[in-house]
């Protein structure tokens, strides 16, 4: 099963005027591992999620979900996403929004197991907007997870929350991946790359500077060394 | 706890999925006191206050009718759509649903069903409070079937003008402009009519989607025939409809 590619992205390219965000991308995730993609702040990894979605085209390159193009039916029902700005309507309650999710698929997780799990069941009737940042951030999670995806995008999962709510996101993470679940995992947190990561992605200026297994990077120097060493500021050339 | 995680996905049937999202949209339109507003309590207020004193200034009740009901799907269409789409992409739900089966097509897909479901029951709120006041309908055949053309030309004209500025500007700048634009369209078309304006002034704004729609409304809550908006309404239609997907931006 880990063999088992669920996102291949072939020399991508996307450029928004003059700027390359994307910059001949390539990468791999497969089923069962934790693929940590690494960047600066504009190296390129929200654009990476939006063109796996659909919402940008590239102007050169493939990707395939599940060896679908994204964006397609099939190839949105395969993954979970929680984009780092992920919001919801101002009004809609916690669990409103969950049941909502779950009315789009035709074998969703129970929603009441989930946000349990997740630790969020007290906020069921709270509006989004009266949640705390680190309640969103957790029901972003169980809306990405909700129906049952094969493939999950998770952009900065845990910014903003306290350690004992990450440590649960990391636990749950673990469960995913046991389940055979690919999960690609955007973060600015060398320890949880570390921690979590079957296979780690360093991004610079929308492409691909290093990657390897996480021993494999981090044999000689930690991995913050490495990313350090390998990518600029701001993520420009 | 755990749960089993094992990947089963399967997304529901594309009618299942419309429904839902359908359901929701209305739902949060429902919630939203400043578009109840602007759904209900203004034109029923221009209604009462039409009926009461409008023929001490030569305001016919037969024809406010008509121009209330093109108001009714003038505001849920046009300036509801505009605001709630602008904030629904400034917060990330636009990005957060068109990652999920929905896709975009569904998610445009819910929005029209919003606006038709409420249109239709501004529709029978408002006809039932004309009834209520004094009027009495004398509905022409043809009419009948015209407006109803009319109004889904009309709805598909200003959902896609309401998506082409959400798309593109600020949800503040959108929230501004939709208001601003809701008040001209008010002059120009929907409760003055373009006769009352003059030419050549009054011809141009016939050709106007808020005008040819509301002198089909007016016609039609009259009893006479007018069926010369539907051409402007289907040109603006497809004009607007193609301005929506060349210009709409999912993110902000």
């Amino acid at each position: 099963m880990p063999d088992t590619v669920l996102l291949d992205l072939d020399d991508v390219h996307v450029t928004f005027g003059t700027l390359n965000a994307l910059d001949g991308l390539s990468l791999q995730a497969h089923a069962g591992q934790v693929t940590a993609v690494l960047g600066p702040n504009g190296a390129g990894k929200t654009t990476m999620v939006r063109c796996c979605t659909g919402l940008l085209t590239p102007d050169a390159g493939s990707i395939r979900i599940v060896g679908d193009a994204p964006g397609s039916a099939r190839a949105l029902a395969e993954v979970g996403v929680m984009p780092q700005s992920a919001g919801a309507w101002n009004a809609i309650r916690a669990r409103e929004l969950l049941v909502h999710l779950s009315r789009l698929y035709n074998d969703p997780h129970p929603v009441d197991e989930l946000m349990e799990l997740l630790g969020i069941s007290h906020t069921a009737r709270t509006a989004y907007r009266r949640l705390s940042g680190g309640q969103q951030q957790s029901l972003n999670m169980a809306a990405a997870l909700i129906g049952r995806p094969r493939l999950v995008f998770l952009d900065e999962p845990t910014a903003g929350l306290d350690p004992h709510v990450r440590q649960r996101v990391w636990q749950v993470i673990r469960q995913l991946r046991d389940a055979g679940v690919g999960i690609v995992l955007s973060t600015h947190l060398m320890d949880e790359a570390s921690a979590l990561a079957d296979h780690i992605y360093i991004m610079d200026a929308g492409h691909v500077r290093l990657d390897g297994t996480t021993a494999e990077l981090t044999a000689k120097q930690s991995l913050e060394d490495v990313f350090l060493a390998n990518t600029n500021v701001g993520g420009v050339r | 706890m755990s749960i089993d995680f094992a990947p089963r996905p399967a997304p529901a049937s594309p009618a299942t999925r419309l429904r839902a999202q359908g359901a929701l949209e209305t739902s949060l339109m429902m919630r939203n006191g400043e578009q109840l507003l602007l759904a209900l309590v203004i034109p029923i207020g221009l209604l009462v206050v039409g009926f009461t004193v409008g023929h001490r200034f030569g305001i016919g009740t037969a024809g406010l009718v008509g121009s209330v009901l093109a108001l009714a799907i003038w505001s849920t269409a046009f300036t509801s759509t505009a605001i709630a789409t602008g904030f629904d992409r400034r917060q990330g739900v636009l990005e957060r649903m068109a990652a999920t089966p929905l896709g975009r097509t569904g998610l445009l897909g819910g929005k029209a069903v919003a606006v038709v479901v409420i249109s239709l029951l501004q529709w029978l709120v408002l006809l039932g409070v004309s009834l209520a006041l004094g009027w009495r309908p004398r509905f022409e055949v043809v009419q009948t079937l015209g407006v109803l053309v009319a109004a889904v030309l009309a709805i598909v004209c200003f959902v896609s003008l309401a998506l082409a500025m959400a798309g593109t500007l600020r949800a503040e700048a959108t929230l501004g402009l939709a208001n601003l634009v809701y008040l001209a369209g008010l002059a120009l078309g929907i409760m003055v009519p373009p006769s009352e304006l003059g030419s050549p002034f009054g011809d141009v704004v016939r050709w106007l989607p808020t005008s040819a729609l509301a002198d089909m409304t007016r016609a039609w809550t009259s009893g006479s025939q007018d069926l010369s908006g539907l051409l402007p309404l289907l040109l603006w239609a497809l004009g607007s409809a193609l301005l929506a997907r060349k210009v709409f931006r999912w993110t902000s």
